[in-house]
């Protein structure tokens, strides 16, 4: 089905790209050899994702809107329905079940009542009304400051700022004006009811423009939130946290993930926890930190790190590949959950940080400056970055921009025979 | 109807060329008074000068306007308070008892307190950092003013906004940007349109910042969705220290808005400025007519801010003229005297009330104690969902919640 072609795509070009279909290709053991630019992540078979009703119900964290928050958890799951859905197919439930429970909330951004540039809300104008859903003028900083508006009125504004390349004439009014106005206004008034979402991170031919990945320049900005999630199920609940939470979220949806990934998600209405990271897979040996869409590509790193393939074997020495490596997605960017992350560091003494922005001022130095001085004594290692490069996101080159799973893979070696 | 016409006329000359054929003039004393009635407390009819406005797109509002003795006695007062108050902002700025930034408002009196006299109690009001007056007409303090230059635990942000960050429920403040309150004020205004509120947004922002990318974003979304935004340019002539023609490639300001219709008004003559408010807020809230573009060309008399002495960019022979001619205090004195409303003595118990109020004012701004340490930490995420700490200033230094 086709969108009906929105007039901005005759404006700016750049606007009409489509995430494309995923690669998928499977980093099997056989010999052949790897396809230039490292191995893709096989987010279709990811083990990460909950594809069966049982694990989806229990998704760690969960909390049902119909259910007391103090209410023991819990074990039996029986009367909560699952649907197959993708991200963007999720992300749209969350806005339908916001829009529902809340008759204060709107929706608006570039094209959102056309569907979005990635479908995420697919038929909310015709089910909730254009009052309700209605497209903006391409107009950022606008789009910011009349959300901020808005919610200074106890509305709920659900804004999009229709990729994270273009939040740039925005940063004004997301750090000077949401972030700071109930400070300003010594709680007189706030932003709470503002979620600005955005697709970000790596599409594998976005280039310059549609595949950066900003969070790390509002990582001073105290007064906002920013969440990122892995999948359908977290981007459903972390989205509905968002829109809930009193704060100004800003809610980054990786956009390769938007279709890649799949997952049972609950129908009814739930959360999952803001400013908490989630261990995905324990471990002892080392602590691996990532968020967004390098979480497949880590999840891969493992397997190869585990059983690497023949031409990788000479490189991983066997006394590692038994090594257990702690998993963990970040989620909230801003608060970002520090105990979790020391607490893990503390255990494993090994901490390596995976993300798609920058290396220079990335949310990583940040996260290794405050663990090394918490961990100063534990750390069997210095603290490992795998970022992405310093320089502008190259079209043809985007593929060894973004940390691969090979570049992960050397990370954790490193680190381990330090 | 003779200047009707010549309006009409005007219209249809390129702009330039009108420019220099008429403008709106800024003497804030020649309004006529037309009818006394022999009961003071029945309303007046006075006759504003024909140069009143100027309109583009829309017609003018009448010159006929229907004003109180006691609303203009009220007004003289509030003008007079304001000014006292920011001329106590001044004195206390230059004891170095007020740190950070500080605008003052002397010489636009007539703005802050006309909008206050034209608009219902339920509108919202957003404006830039030349705020303080703004504040305390919509239901602020003076002392909770001063008390936020100060830094106080009275102030109205209790000490953590400072002079450009002053709010009440109805105003949603200063700021401190540039033009960022102007779409702000287009989105409170979305809400009051999409609620049914018979109310209206006042977005002000000043000729400087008619040049910002993001008033004209506003603009569009405004006309585009019909809100009830009334955006109010303050031209006071200087955009810190640049004037407005050597900022603004089209300085009729009113014109800005392309199809947003506007309206300039003479901003010295409190009458008018409070006049067009009315017309405005008629405008978008009865006739639900969308946005309207409000230019009030006014005149600060200090610097840009305190550390502007704001006699660089223009002669001090300019800001005494304006002094002495077209201020609108003085203006409205003059009426209040000459049409026979109150006498000079009477006036002057005005003036010493205003001084009486401010001096108190102050007195407890001062006597008021500097925030807790705890309220460096509050009020930055709502309370219960912060990080568990925040850190401070040093290594030690770190706030558990």
């Amino acid at each position: 089905m086709l969108l009906p072609k929105p007039p901005s795509s005759f404006v700016r070009a750049s606007r009409s790209l489509l995430p494309a279909s995923i690669h998928h290709r499977r980093c099997n053991a056989t010999l052949e050899p790897p396809p230039a630019g490292g191995h893709l992540p096989s987010i279709a078979t990811s083990e990460i994702l909950k594809t069966k009703r049982e694990t989806a119900l229990r998704t760690p964290g969960i909390s049902w809107a119909d259910e007391s928050a103090s209410a023991p958890p819990r074990t039996i799951i029986g009367g909560r329905e699952t649907r197959k859905m993708n991200t963007y197919q999720a992300i749209r439930d969350a806005m339908s079940i916001a829009l529902a429970t809340d008759e204060n909330a709107v929706v608006f951004g570039e094209d959102v009542a056309f569907g979005g540039v990635f479908r995420c809300s697919m038929g909310l104008a015709e089910e909730f009304g254009k009052e309700r859903v209605f497209n903006t003028p391409l107009t950022e900083q606008g789009i910011a400051g009349f959300g901020i508006g808005l919610a200074l009125m106890g509305h709920t504004a659900i804004a999009e700022i229709q990729f994270a390349d273009y939040i740039y004439p925005a940063f004004d009014q997301l750090v000077n004006e949401a972030a700071k106005i109930r400070y300003r206004s010594g709680g007189t008034y706030n932003a709470g009811g503002l979620t600005i979402r955005t697709p970000t991170m790596s599409v594998g031919h976005g280039g310059l423009y549609h595949s950066q990945s900003p969070e790390g320049f509002f990582m001073g900005a105290s007064g906002l939130k920013i969440v990122i999630p892995r999948s359908p199920i977290q981007a459903k609940g972390l989205l509905l946290g968002s829109i809930r939470d009193p704060n100004p979220v800003i809610f980054m949806e990786p956009k390769i993930l938007y279709r890649s990934a799949v997952e049972q998600v609950p129908i009814d209405d739930f959360e999952l926890p803001l400013g908490q990271a989630e261990v995905l897979v324990p471990g002892s040996d080392l602590t691996l930190l990532t968020w967004g869409t390098p979480v497949y590509h880590c999840e891969t790193a493992l397997h190869l790190l585990e059983n690497p393939p023949s031409a990788l074997e000479k490189v991983v020495p066997a006394s590692l590949r038994s090594s257990k490596i702690e998993l963990i997605d970040l989620r909230s960017i801003l608060p970002w959950d520090v105990e979790t992350i020391v607490e893990s560091v503390n255990r494993t003494g090994r901490l390596v940080i995976v993300h798609e922005a920058g290396l220079t001022a990335g949310v990583g130095a940040e996260i290794s400056a405050e663990v090394q001085k918490r961990c100063f004594l534990k750390l069997n290692a210095p603290i490992k970055r795998v970022a992405g490069w310093d320089l502008p996101v190259a079209l043809q080159y985007e593929k060894f921009h973004i940390p691969d799973v090979i570049r992960i893979l050397d990370a954790m070696l490193e680190t381990l025979t330090y | 109807m003779a200047s009707l016409a010549r309006v009409k006329l005007a219209r249809r000359l390129p702009t330039a060329l009108r420019l220099q054929i008429r403008s709106v003039q800024t003497s804030a004393d020649t309004t006529q008074l037309h009818e006394k009635p022999a009961d003071l407390s029945q309303p007046l009819l006075v006759r504003l000068h024909e140069d009143s406005f100027q309109s583009h797109l829309c017609d003018a509002p009448s010159l006929e306007v229907q004003v109180t003795r006691a609303e203009l006695l009220r007004m003289y007062k509030d003008m007079q308070t304001m000014r006292r108050m920011e001329m106590a902002s001044d004195a206390l700025y230059k004891a170095k008892l007020v740190r950070g930034f500080c605008h003052l408002a002397i010489g636009q009196e007539a703005v802050s307190v006309g909008l206050e006299h034209g608009i219902d109690k339920e509108d919202r009001v957003i404006t830039a950092y030349r705020c303080h007056p703004f504040a305390v007409m919509r239901g602020g303090s003076i002392k909770g003013v001063i008390a936020e230059l100060l830094g106080r635990q009275a102030g109205m942000s209790h000490g953590k906004g400072g002079s450009m960050h002053i709010f009440t429920p109805t105003f949603f403040g200063g700021n401190g940007i540039v033009g960022a309150q102007v779409p702000v004020g287009a989105g409170v205004s979305f809400a009051q349109k999409y609620r049914g509120d018979k109310n209206c947004t006042f977005a002000l922002y000043g000729d400087g910042a008619s040049n910002q990318g993001q008033v004209f974003e506003a603009f569009n979304m405004a006309k585009l969705w019909n809100l009830p935004t009334i955006f109010i340019c303050e031209n006071n002539k200087y955009g810190m220290g640049t004037s407005a023609a050597r900022s603004s490639s089209n300085t009729d300001y009113y014109t800005r808005g392309d199809r947003i219709p506007g309206l300039r008004v003479n901003g010295m003559d409190i009458i008018a400025a409070k006049h067009a408010v009315e017309y405005a807020r008629k405008w978008a809230v009865d006739d639900e007519k969308g946005p309207l573009l409000l230019e009030f060309v006014t005149y600060r008399y200090g610097g840009h801010s305190m550390s502007d002495p704001g006699t660089t960019y223009r002669t001090r022979e300019e800001v005494q003229r304006m002094r002495s001619t077209q201020d609108p205090i003085r203006g409205l004195q003059k009426y209040i005297e000459d049409w026979g409303l109150a006498s000079e003595q009477e006036l002057k118990q005005l003036d010493k009330e205003a001084k009486a109020e401010v001096d108190a004012a102050v007195a407890e701004a001062k006597a008021s104690p500097e925030p807790e340490l705890k309220d460096l930490w509050t009020d930055i995420y709502y309370k219960g969902t912060e990080p568990p700490k925040m850190r401070g200033r040093e290594r030690k230094e770190v706030h558990v919640y």
